[in-house]
């Protein structure tokens, strides 16, 4: 959005790219979006011991309009997923999702028509995060992966040349069963 | 005892200096203006920073600490990340008003700052100036004009975003805004009552003996509780909790508008914060031991370091508080502004209207003292009067209370609760529960058949 996407291709693109990337990173608000019990995780988070203000996140806004990050924390049951879709959609634009848990990245333990099975059904998830609850240090290693993504994301001219090499690269990849053999050759 | 009594006899050493402003060349003040400017902006981030980071450690935690030395850029990231993000207007918003808001709520915010007095006389530039942008008779009318204007701002912001919470926060912030404004001008008239001017450099003037903070301590106390309710910082910030309203008035911003919010907010701060030092700390005199070894502590540009020094003393205060207190709820709030702290203020303002007058008058020292002790026995008085009402009606609703519980033992049809009718049918006997209340005296008599 905005003047940093039309910029063209070249050093000044790239160094915008790392600024950008990096004041991103150092500032991600998240949205308070605990569900269950990985919400107590996230709140472990946000006390002394994990300090998740050293990153500059301890600012949980509970309004979406200013929250970089969603951490779905929890298992997200049919009735609460179009509010899931609401509070995803009224977030300002750039904005990543963490699933944290096993609940929101594929339904958990609860394998029944109760629960969404993964919360990718509803939001483009960035970052999947096993354990039930995963401990804070996980979570923290899980936003500090995400923000390495943020900070080398590519933007305007860069981001589409880079969709298009993702998207050869799938094109050109091999069923499962042949890509075995290949790791083994 | 008429107004003009009390200002012919006391000793004006207001308004000194009004006379020193307005003979600035353009370029002095185009850079006491930019000074002014630039300070505020440093301010706000260093405020942020410290609230974070000294909040951090009372919680026994470090603050941010990856961007900068101890992490003291964070806030500049914070500002640089907002201007990129996406500036949303939702559908359903009165546009104009929308975002016409924010900068109703900071631009008075800085105009306030302009009557500061941060320093006297210096030479800058080869030009003998005072440290201040400008001053009026009324100085401080300006500032609490401004802050007036600045809960448009905030109920605009409300207004316009129709949408429920943003409308409650907003309600909620100018009504506590508005009540504690009242309570802090009030705060202001002993200040002036002993300064005898409004002008903000005459008021530090008037200091030289001693600061009003401490002989007008009641004052200070009160001007401190609605300094932090003024600008719904905790333990007032019930307008922007988030477990209440979500947002508050700022729910539907973001990026630029949501960061002149923010702005707003902690200029405001700095402007309260100023208001304080220059009228009960002294401002820029400094403090009484200095100057009794240093006499030079009062010339030229040292002044401006005792102004700093007693700034970020109260600023450190906001921080304290925020840490220590938890959010008051809002009905005690507007109990407080309302119910306490204006009544206290009236009388507390009429007992220094009449000693002051009682000390211009040359009245012996006992008349003053026999003044003093009947205030103090009345108000003594009055405070044992109210708790003994208020032990009363203590006392009668308990009473009350006990009877009612007693009536709800004893009948349990009392209070017409609905309690299910004795003579309902139950499955397996055609003998009923218990036995009906009214039966007419024709009604068969009922055999028992069991349904088992």
């Amino acid at each position: 959005m905005g003047l940093e996407e039309k910029l063209p291709s070249g050093v000044l693109l790239t160094t915008v790219e790392q600024i950008v990337g990096f004041v991103r990173k150092t500032s991600m608000w998240p949205a308070t979006f605990g569900l269950a019990c990985c919400a107590i995780e996230m709140m472990a988070v946000g006390g002394p011991r994990f300090d998740i203000a050293r990153f500059g996140m301890e600012r949980f806004s509970a309004t979406p309009r200013q929250a970089d990050l969603m951490i779905v924390a929890g298992r997200v049951s049919q009735k609460m997923a179009p509010v899931l879709r609401t509070i995803y959609d009224q977030m300002a634009e750039p904005k990543w999702v963490i699933a944290m848990g096993v609940c929101a990245s594929s339904g958990g333990m609860f394998n029944n028509y109760a629960i969404v099975q993964g919360v990718d059904h509803i939001v483009p998830v960035d970052i999947y995060l096993p354990g039930c609850p995963p401990r804070p240090e996980m979570l923290l290693d899980a936003i500090l992966k995400l923000h390495d993504k943020v900070q080398n994301t590519k933007l305007g001219v860069h981001r589409e040349r880079e969709i298009e090499e993702l998207e050869q690269r799938r094109l050109r990849a091999l069923p499962l069963i042949q890509q075995t053999e290949e790791a083994t050759r | 005892m008429t107004p003009t009594t009390v200002v012919s006899a006391a000793a004006l050493d207001a308004e000194p200096g009004l006379d020193a402003f307005g003979n600035d060349p353009w370029w002095i003040i185009l850079i006491k203006a930019l000074a002014v400017f630039v300070f505020l902006m440093l301010c706000v981030l260093m405020m942020i920073m410290a609230d974070r980071k000294v909040m951090g450690r009372m919680q026994q935690r470090h603050g941010p600490n990856r961007f900068g030395p101890w992490g003291l850029l964070q806030s500049l990231a914070d500002g640089v990340k907002l201007s990129l993000k996406e500036d949303l207007i939702p559908r359903t918003v009165d546009k104009v008003i929308y975002i016409a808001a924010p900068m109703i709520a900071a631009i008075p915010a800085f105009f306030a700052f302009s009557v500061i007095p941060v320093g006297p006389e210096v030479t800058m530039f080869g030009v003998e100036t005072r440290l201040q942008l400008t001053d009026l008779p009324v100085a401080v009318l300006l500032v609490l004009a401004t802050a007036s204007l600045g809960v448009y701002g905030i109920v605009l912001a409300g207004w316009a975003s129709r949408s429920p919470y943003p409308l409650l926060g907003g309600l909620r912030a100018s009504a506590q805004v508005i009540s504690y404004e009242i309570a802090m001008g009030l705060s202001f008239i002993a200040v002036f009552i002993y300064a005898g001017t409004l002008s903000t450099s005459g008021i530090v003037e008037a200091q030289q003996n001693i600061w009003f903070a401490v002989i007008l301590f009641p004052s200070f106390v009160i001007y401190l509780i609605t300094m932090i309710g003024e600008t719904n910082r905790l333990p007032f910030d019930l307008p922007e909790g988030e477990g209440e309203l979500v947002g508050g008035f700022m729910t539907e911003y973001s990026s630029m508008k949501f960061t002149m919010f923010f702005l707003a907010e902690y200029v405001n701060m700095v402007t309260v914060s100023a208001m304080s030092v220059t009228l009960f700390l002294g401002g820029y005199l400094a403090p009484p031991p200095i100057t009794t070894f240093w006499p030079g502590a009062n010339e030229g540009w040292w002044p401006a370091l005792w102004w700093l020094i007693k700034f970020v003393c109260v600023m450190f205060l906001f921080v304290w508080v925020r840490g220590s207190l938890p959010r008051v709820r809002y009905d005690q709030l507007m109990k407080l502004g309302w119910k306490i702290l204006i009544p206290i203020q009236l009388v507390w303002i009429t007992a220094v209207a009449v000693i002051r007058v009682l000390n211009n008058q040359e009245y012996p020292g006992y008349v003053t003292a026999i003044v003093i002790g009947v205030f103090g026995l009345l108000v003594f008085l009055g405070l044992w009067a109210w708790s003994r009402a208020a032990a009363k009606a203590k006392a009668q609703e308990a009473a009350e209370h006990e009877a009612e519980l007693r009536a709800r033992r004893e009948n349990p049809m009392y209070g017409g609760f609905p309690v299910p009718p004795m003579i309902a049918p139950h499955y397996g006997t055609s003998v009923l529960a218990e036995e009906p209340r009214y039966q007419p005296a024709s009604a068969p008599k009922r055999e028992e058949v069991s349904g088992a």
